[in-house]
């Protein structure tokens, strides 16, 4: 193994336990949100902090590596990828504890229909199994499974399209529970968003692996 | 403790002054490259860890210079060809012996008294394979080292460095004449030998100063200009001397 390749492979471990700690983050805020546990939205914030330090560690690595050894083609690519995958990891994981502080800054527990009738825990649970494809294309590198990623997104997409319609409807028969209402939409753009950030991680593993660049094409 | 460090050093040359106020130290198994454009003084530091400077003519050295917390110039008890054994060096140009590919790297044995045949054997393999060579001369370790290909000498003149177990290792540019697989292969050999070897390396080739090093020292005009972790030197060198020459905007 040479130098060049001990170091890329500490990097591809580094932002392999980032996944795995963003991942975490977003299983803990669903418990947290729907489950209104306001311990474990506590223990999401908490550890916000670890994923923004482990962001600057995977950032100065990339850095260093970009300076200290010239990667070039695969090696280049990987290292590119890795440095924006990690800024998108961050944005989930902020996603995340911003999800569990609703939990924190809300009074009463959400109300049990409009969790069911905005369908946000499906969001949730599409949104886990998203992050946890794309980690394992990265760890296999699969384009295959990353390209998998594109259709689930539409159910994301769906979701909050119809959201605006669902919660205006439920407002108008439940005219006290507007601010928990408001915290449900948000929870729904940042899920959906998270969607969004799941994709660009899976077109920078598609330019990483096959050179191609997926960004603002339509057709993947 | 440092392995290696000079106290206000200077070094003249006749009325030259190649070295100014050194002051510089240097950890047991790391590996420190030194960068600058030419007549900075980069190989003249080097070549004062194992005596070198010493022939040449009308050279003055004033200041410490220390191995082990000793001083190897100011020292009654120092005996060359000893500092020698401590201290192995590699050239810019690979430079085997007309002997043997075996009887190159058992020769710093040898003239050292060292001629117990297993012994020999036994120093001479775990060398060539330190120096990332064995699989390749194994079976011909009686053939000459000139019908070795470039690369291959420069490992086998590591190998000879190696065989008398020095812990300071200096190398002069040593890949500059190779081709790029072979320096790659030397390069991962620094690497590798810096679990057991102190290592100094002159360079001009500043991406492998980043490749191979732990500590960078820049030096202009005989002095030293910044001496520091190698990625703060080429990611955020403090002296602006420094980032023009790592961007080669100068030198």
């Amino acid at each position: 193994m040479t130098h060049l390749d001990v170091e890329l492979k500490r990097l591809k471990d580094e932002i392999v336990e980032m996944f795995e700690l963003v991942t975490q983050q977003m299983k803990k805020s669903q418990l947290a949100f729907i489950g209104f546990d306001r311990e474990i939205a506590r223990e999401v914030n908490f550890n916000e902090k670890r994923v923004n330090a482990l962001e600057l560690k995977i950032d100065k690595d990339c850095e260093n590596i970009f300076a200290l050894f010239n990667p070039v083609a695969i090696d280049l690519r990987f290292v590119l990828a890795v440095l924006k995958i990690n800024s998108n990891l961050e944005r989930i994981g902020d996603i995340a504890d911003g999800i569990s502080r609703y939990v924190i800054g809300t009074g009463n527990p959400f109300d049990k229909e409009l969790i069911d009738i905005t369908r946000v825990n499906e969001m949730f649970v599409m949104a886990v199994q998203m992050l946890s494809d794309v980690q394992k294309a990265f760890d296999s590198e699969d384009t295959k499974i990353a390209r998998g990623i594109f259709q689930k997104d539409d159910l994301l997409d769906e979701i909050n399209e119809n959201a605006n319609s669902v919660i205006e409807n439920y407002i108008r028969s439940h005219e006290g529970n507007i601010s928990q209402s408001l915290h449900i939409i948000s929870a729904i753009r940042k899920l959906e968003r998270t969607g969004d950030q799941v994709k660009n991680v899976a077109e920078e593993i598609i330019f990483f692996l096959e050179a191609k660049v997926l960004k603002h094409v339509s057709e993947k | 403790m440092n392995k290696i460090e000079t106290k206000n050093l200077n070094l003249y040359y006749g009325t030259f002054h190649a070295l100014k106020g050194i002051t510089m130290s240097v950890k047991a198994n790391t590996v420190t490259a030194l960068i600058g454009p030419s007549g900075c003084g980069k190989s003249t530091y080097l070549r004062l860890f194992n005596r070198m400077n010493d022939l040449i003519p009308g050279v003055k050295i004033e200041g410490d210079v220390l191995l082990d917390e000793k001083d190897i110039y100011n020292n009654k008890g120092m005996r060359i060809d000893e500092l020698r054994k401590k201290v192995g060096m590699v050239f810019q140009k690979p430079n085997p012996f007309p002997k043997s590919i075996f009887e190159n790297v058992a020769y710093g044995l040898r003239v050292n008294g060292m001629n117990h045949a297993s012994f020999v054997e036994e120093r001479v393999e775990t060398s060539l394979k330190q120096a990332a060579l064995w699989d390749e001369v194994k079976d011909k370790l009686k053939k000459s080292a000139f019908a070795l290909s470039g690369g291959q000498q420069q490992r086998l003149c590591i190998a000879r460095a190696l065989a008398i177990e020095p812990s300071v290792l200096l190398m002069d540019e040593p890949a500059s004449a190779l081709d790029p697989i072979s320096t790659a292969k030397i390069e991962d050999l620094i690497y590798e030998l810096k679990n057991k070897y102190t290592i100094i390396i002159v360079t001009h080739n500043m991406q492998q100063a980043g490749r191979v090093s732990d500590k960078t020292a820049f030096f202009y005009l005989g002095d030293l200009i910044e001496y520091n972790d190698t990625n703060i030197i080429f990611t955020n060198p403090t002296d602006p001397k420094t980032q023009s020459y790592v961007t080669g905007r100068f030198g």
